[in-house]
């Protein structure tokens, strides 16, 4: 269910009282309805589900997660037997 | 109905009323072929000569869309047909059904856009027909071409000459045609720089024919995409189709675009684009030959025909999975979910 | 596009699934709930990437396929009407009714549209005030802020032509619903990252209190799905059952308090039939008294139409994981992707389709 797609806001407006934007996905441009965020502003990243915005894309929060899934599995290759690299031969 | 989309629909059509129909005629086994043209011998008075014979009806909405209308469409899908058969096009016929009302300069734009494409492409336009029926019973115009070309002498082309080995070759990154129209539908319009891909492939195909690459059997992958192609070939030929998801060319704003509208690069259409299964040993001088050719930049081998599991075609995706890459049902739709 | 390719890299699902096979010592059972999830993992493979007996269950959380089948005959009998322009999402045209889905009566001359946004909708409604303008307004939380909003633009702007057929389902009262089955098998719930998007986690912290499961929000690509069983499978290895979220980029704790308080002023809360599941206590929403004039179900006296599921169908057993899809009798005979009886079978994502596409690859038919 919910089909949600990040895009940045390029262009902000108003009409008929309520906040509108273009919102790029990566070389294609859509109206997008800023109403459920009014703390959005030009180039900041939002999640749009169906022609609205739903939420604010947290850009620290996605960074950290990806470090995250790259400090995965790093630390057993770090802290594993330094011997075997060198061959163990001294 | 479902059953224009070139999908699953289609098929089933074709299997159970068109063929049956339509049989017991002398050439009946050319029919049941199936190809994108028949391919005819014209017996021994012709010197063994062989023609080719394709016809296509074109009735896109909207008509006119980024980079074309329906009769650059028209023109192009109908040697393409040609092209893909092996055969060097020859003439075309253009039939119109034209609904009352339908206004003159609109019809001169797409009638003059189909001059200049069959010019521009070498082939000759030698006869047509026009109908025109009451107002509400067409939409606009719709657009009828036949082709006919010559095959030249020793090429052999289809299903029965792919061998598992065989390799993928797909001429250019794909989805620019389909994505270009659903930019400019009702309900669905958005910005892009998107153009469809529309192009005679007439003479790419020309380039690797004189290249002597042994080429097992081709198309131009347009309703329902590369997925529609590459299960239409896997059947026909009872052979496995493997594809390595990541080695299928895709423009980075045409997968933005089937992104936020939910659908699968491989099963939008196409207009110019060819699909090659050529021998594994010629397959890097294949992507060579076309990669030089202006309509062949950014052509790439997507993966290779396999003895197992005949009739289904298999994407090895990026992250290293498998999924069965099936047939569209019937024409794409966005979705939410 | 930033911030939706990175969460497809190759080495680092690796990282991801390195991890997932070191963590599993014995067989778990866990649900997406969302189709969006099942999506990702048909298309990319993960299922068959994660550690022999780690299984999927996939969950209810598509509403093209659990859209009650009465509701689409309701969605027939008006679009069949003279005067009507009917808009629907595209994933709602080719869900059959009982007789027939919205793309027959489009091929017999109805004016259906599909659209991207209700936006649009209301926009032709503006344009054709001499036409009944009606939207079909399917779909989980996720979607219902923008359906609400809708509604609540046509009231405000007075487009009297404009009205809604509301077919709204939620989250949590399935979560209750599967976990409640006596036979319920799952361990583990990935829960719908855009529908915490909007609603937040208050709701299925009672829910991990109550039934000892872990429940992690989660995202939609490759690399989130991986990280939501990632540590769901952590928390079962490790004997615990909490609330997590695997998708903080797009859920914040408390959802979004903006469209949270729209909804609840344009819906209501109501029971509804799952198709394949049946009645689910509150498990909806539909539009509260103050904009029942818009309430496309009483404007064209539609709701008497009642229509009752194949008793051939089992989804009900297969959304709970008692049974693999081609153990249900009917699978491949009278259901199929081209005539589906059951939820699962509709939706390409759904189990039974996925079924159905993959069983070629054991059993190759060709034509």
């Amino acid at each position: 269910m919910c089909l949600g797609v990040p895009g940045r806001v390029e262009r902000v407006w108003e009409a008929a009282g309520i906040r509108m934007a273009e919102v790029d996905f990566g070389g294609v441009r859509k109206e997008v309805c800023l109403a459920y965020v009014p703390e959005v502003g030009v180039d900041e990243y939002v999640i749009v589900h169906v022609g609205f915005a739903i939420t604010k894309l947290d850009e620290a929060s996605a960074l950290e997660t990806l470090a995250l899934f790259r400090s995965i599995g790093t630390l057993e290759a770090e802290f594993a037997d330094p011997l075997a690299e060198s061959g163990g031969s001294p | 109905m479902g059953h224009g989309g070139g999908g699953r629909l289609s098929a089933e059509l074709i299997e159970h009323l068109f063929l049956p129909a339509f049989d017991g005629t002398a050439l009946s086994p050319v029919l049941r072929q199936l190809g994108d043209a028949a391919v005819l011998g014209l017996g021994d008075a012709a010197g063994g000569a062989r023609l080719a014979f394709t016809t296509d009806s074109y009735v896109v909405r909207p008509r006119f869309f980024p980079g074309g209308n329906v009769g650059d469409l028209a023109v192009h899908g109908t040697i393409n047909d040609l092209a893909v058969s092996g055969a060097v096009p020859l003439a075309l016929s253009v039939g119109l059904i034209l609904e009352e009302g339908m206004a003159l300069d609109e019809l001169g734009v797409i009638t003059e856009t189909m001059g200049r494409a069959a010019r521009e492409a070498g082939v000759s336009i030698v006869t047509g027909d026009t109908k025109v029926v009451d107002a509400g019973h067409g939409d606009g115009v719709y657009i009828n071409t036949a082709g006919i070309g010559l095959v030249p002498d020793g090429v052999d082309l289809g299903p029965h000459c792919v061998r598992p080995g065989d390799r993928i070759l797909v001429s250019g990154p794909i989805g620019a045609h389909g994505i270009a129209v659903l930019s400019v539908r009702d309900g669905l319009e958005f910005g892009s720089e998107i153009l469809t891909d529309s192009a005679p492939l007439h003479g790419l195909v020309g380039a690797l024919r004189e290249s002597g690459v042994a080429i097992s059997v081709m198309r131009d992958p347009t309703r329902g995409g590369l997925a529609a192609t590459l299960n239409e070939l896997a059947v026909a030929a009872r052979l496995g189709v493997e594809i390595v998801e990541r080695a299928v060319p895709v423009p980075d704003d045409v997968r933005a675009a089937c992104g936020f509208l939910g659908l699968d690069p491989m099963q939008v259409a196409n207009e110019g684009k060819l699909v090659a299964f050529v021998r594994a040993e010629d397959a890097e001088q294949a992507l060579e030959v076309v990669t030089a050719h202006p309509l062949g930049a950014g052509a790439a081998l997507i993966g290779e025909v396999v003895a197992a599991h005949p009739g289904v075609v298999v994407a090895r995706t990026g992250i290293g999975g498998h999924r069965v890459v099936d047939l569209p049902l019937a024409e794409q739709l966005p979705r939410i979910c | 596009m930033k911030y939706l390719d990175e969460f497809g890299d190759a080495d680092l699902a690796r990282r991801l699934l390195d991890d997932i096979h070191a963590t599993v010592t014995r067989p778990w059972a866990m649900m997406e709930v969302c189709g969006g999830q099942t999506h990702t993992i048909i298309r990319n493979g993960i299922d068959q990437l994660l550690p022999h007996g780690v299984e999927m269950i996939h969950g209810p959380g598509c509403p093209v396929c659990v859209t009650p089948l009465e509701m689409i005959d309701r969605a027939l009998a008006i679009a069949e009407l003279p005067g009507v322009t009917f808009c629907s999402f595209g994933d709602m045209i080719r869900v059959p009714g009982s007789s027939d889905d919205l793309f027959g009566v489009k091929s017999r001359g109805g004016d259906i549209r599909v659209v991207y946004s209700p936006l649009d909708a209301v926009q032709l409604a503006k344009e054709h005030p001499d036409r009944q303008v009606v939207f079909f307004g399917v779909g989980f939380e996720t979607t219902a802020p923008a359906n609400a909003m809708t509604v609540r633009l046509a009231k405000e702007q007075g487009i009297a032509n404009f009205s809604l057929l509301v077919s709204h389902v939620l989250v949590p009262p399935a979560i209750t619903a599967i976990m409640d089955s006596p036979t319920c098998r799952v361990q583990g719930f990935l829960a719908a990252g855009h529908v915490c998007t909007v609603m937040g986690l208050g709701e299925y912290e009672p829910l991990v209190e109550r039934y000892r499961v872990p429940i992690v929000a989660t995202g939609f690509e490759p690399l989130d799905v991986l990280e939501g069983i990632r540590r769901v499978l952590h928390q079962l290895e490790g004997g615990e059952a909490r609330l997590d979220n695997a998708y903080p980029r797009a859920v914040q704790p408390r959802g979004n308090p903006v469209a949270q308080a729209v909804v609840r002023e344009v819906f209501e809360p109501c029971d509804r039939q799952w198709r394949g599941i049946g009645m689910i206590p509150q498990s909806g929403w539909r539009l509260s008294p103050a904009y029942a004039a818009f309430d496309a179900e009483q404007r064209f006296e539609v709701s008497s139409i009642e229509t009752t599921e194949s008793p051939l169908c089992h989804a009900g057993e297969v959304l709970q994981g008692l049974i693999k899809p081609n153990q249900c009798p009917a699978f491949g005979r009278e259901c199929t992707p081209r005539s589906p009886l059951g939820a699962p079978m509709v939706s390409s994502e759904g189990a039974c389709a996925a079924y159905y596409a993959f069983r070629r690859l054991d059993d190759p038919v060709v034509a």
